[in-house]
């Protein structure tokens, strides 16, 4: 899932100076899991910012509202309604999700609540760790399913560095070191030697580094965009 | 150079770099590198005055390049001073601030300049130094630098796979390698890794665990990788207790048995303890003497090609330390 969390309440009534009444939007996938964006966290940010609006004796109206998936234009429509009387529009989604609200309402201020951080799981009651970069061509077969693209701070692609000590990252004790890992599951399935091989510059051409990414499926392009190269 | 001496010693083509530490290291002489740290400003006075106190006790001392990702001279430019006093550098460069491109034309250049040596690093996190908002690069990792630099000498190709016009720069590839890192089973087979990518010598993390680098070692010598690559085992002169827990405690992947602390304690007996000068002139004192009984033991250690003597903002205590340890008994320089 994408991990998300809100930004500091301060943060978010300066976004919102000029604004008399906005629309705060939820989204229900991601955001609701971990627990950032969905409906109860969209009914707490409203109630904090009318209190502390109302308190600097500057009301704001807060109008709250659900997507079922904020990145998807199509799950957008129903909110074309509602942004009729509004001056400003609060997105509780990701970074994609405030950016799919931005280019279906062009005339709209459109805001972002949450501070999207990584691709991850939740590893414990209340924790999110980061587990993929995206970075476009996946070395998870040669790491025994540990990515060190994401998990070592290094981005390490031949072993540990120096500074590896009793299964913990030197960057921080909190964080297990990614080849360590590695390495202990290599042993485990008696796969060690895989690791004794030169792994070669990665082409970083896939990754983030490339620009922005674009896939195409010709085989699900309708007949008309067959053969086109994106959606322009 | 005469014409005689031209016609007894080995031409340049035949060595890798022509540099100095590769001609001690092919005599199979016991090597004594050293480390030389550029000043956190563009005093070049600074620079020379360290490199005249290890000219002619080393045969070549690593410039380090933004230390614990602390913002300092360039460890190139630093290496051009050394050049300049006498003094052959090991250019240390991190994977941590410069991507395959940068890498290539500064070592263009440094080969340009006569530089001869390369250390190959990953680098400390930017997040212990003095910029840690800074994004790092992490383009390739150590070992993909080694095989890199690797091919633009022996190969005259780029990363690219691109000719180099002219040749490659014609440098001495060095890694770093911590025999007390985790996890300690793989260490061996990284090191191993090292030499294949093609690093013709190694630096290790300091050593004050003996035993453990003797084991180690011993590994080592079982895969055959001494014969491929020359180990230098890195060893520095404590200046205190201290010094002792900080070193235990807060670097990691760093062994200080804790009879050093001991001794280094014992060293002070006597001392009244508002006499800090006095204090720690013995601490010193004891410190080389620890370092120096170090040397003599890891030279007998089956694999171990030389020394790296870090003695970090106390360039002095080299000279004294390599001549006590009986590496040399005067300047050469
Ligand atoms: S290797 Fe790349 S694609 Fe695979 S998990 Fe890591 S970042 Fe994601
Ligand atoms: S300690 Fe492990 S995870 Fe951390 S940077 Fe080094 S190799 Fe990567």
């Amino acid at each position: 899932m994408i991990v998300a969390e809100k930004k500091p309440l301060e943060a978010i009534a300066r976004m919102l100076e000029g604004s008399g009444r906005v629309l705060a939007v939820g989204c229900g996938t991601c955001v609701t899991v971990c627990f950032s964006g969905g409906s109860k966290e969209v009914a707490t940010l409203a109630a904090s910012l009318r209190m502390k609006r109302s308190i600097e004796d500057r009301p704001l109206a807060v109008v709250e509202a659900m997507v079922q998936r904020q990145c998807e234009w199509e799950y957008l429509e129903p909110l074309a309604e509602q942004m009729k009387n509004v001056d400003a529009v609060l997105s509780l989604g990701c970074g994609v999700g405030v950016q799919t609200l931005a280019e279906r309402f062009p005339t709209m201020r459109i805001l972002p609540a949450l501070n999207t951080l990584f691709m991850g799981l939740p590893s414990a009651q209340g924790v999110w760790e980061e587990r993929c970069q995206g970075c476009g061509s996946c070395v998870l077969d040669k790491t025994g399913g540990i990515c060190p693209v994401s998990r070592c701070a290094k981005q390490l692609f031949n072993g540990p560095c120096g500074g590896s000590q009793n299964g913990r990252c030197e960057v921080d004790e909190a964080t297990p070191c990614a080849w360590h890992m590695i390495w202990e599951r290599a042993e485990a399935l008696g796969m060690s030697e895989d690791l004794m091989s030169i792994e070669p510059p990665k082409d970083w051409g896939t990754s983030r580094d490339g620009g922005m990414r674009r896939m195409v499926r010709n085989d699900l392009r309708l007949p008309e965009d067959q053969d086109k190269e994106g959606n322009e | 150079m005469s014409k005689l001496s031209a016609a007894v010693l080995p031409t340049d083509a035949t060595f890798k770099s022509g540099g100095n530490l590769e001609r001690v290291l092919a005599a199979g002489r016991f090597a004594v590198t050293a480390e030389l740290g550029p000043p956190r400003g563009c005093d070049a006075a600074a620079v020379r005055r360290k490199a005249q106190i290890l000219r002619g006790w080393v045969d070549a001392a690593n410039v380090t390049d933004n230390q614990a990702a602390v913002v300092h001279m360039g460890s190139i430019a630093t290496g051009l001073l050394m050049i300049s006093e006498g003094l052959e550098p090991i250019i240390q460069m991190t994977c941590r601030d410069r991507n395959r491109i940068a890498m290539q034309s500064d070592l263009l250049g440094a080969a340009a300049h006569g530089v001869h040596n390369l250390l190959c690093l990953s680098g400390d996190h930017q997040s212990m130094g003095d910029h840690p908002g800074a994004k790092n690069v992490h383009d390739i990792d150590s070992i993909q630098m080694v095989a890199m630099v690797r091919a633009m000498r022996d190969e005259n190709r780029f990363q690219s796979g691109k000719e180099i016009p002219g040749g490659g720069p014609r440098l001495l590839i060095g890694a770093a390698e911590n025999p007390f890192a985790d996890p300690a089973a793989m260490r061996p087979y990284r090191l191993r890794k090292k030499a294949q990518a093609g690093a013709d010598f190694i630096q290790t993390q300091l050593v004050y665990d003996v035993a453990r680098f003797r084991e180690f070692m011993k590994k080592v010598v079982d895969l055959g990788v001494h014969e491929k690559v020359s180990i230098l085992a890195g060893v520095g002169p404590l200046k205190s207790p201290g010094m002792a827990r900080h070193l235990r405690q807060n670097v990691p992947g760093m062994l200080v048995p804790e009879s050093y602390d001991a001794r280094l304690e014992a060293a002070v007996n006597g001392i009244d303890g508002r006499d800090k000068a006095e204090r720690s002139y013995a601490w010193r004192e004891e410190g080389k003497r620890i370092c120096v009984e170090l040397i003599q033991e890891i030279r007998e250690i089956e694999g171990v090609a030389g020394v790296h003597i870090m003695a970090i903002e106390w360039e002095e205590a080299v000279p004294e330390i390599v001549k006590a340890a009986g590496l040399r008994q005067a300047s050469q320089g």
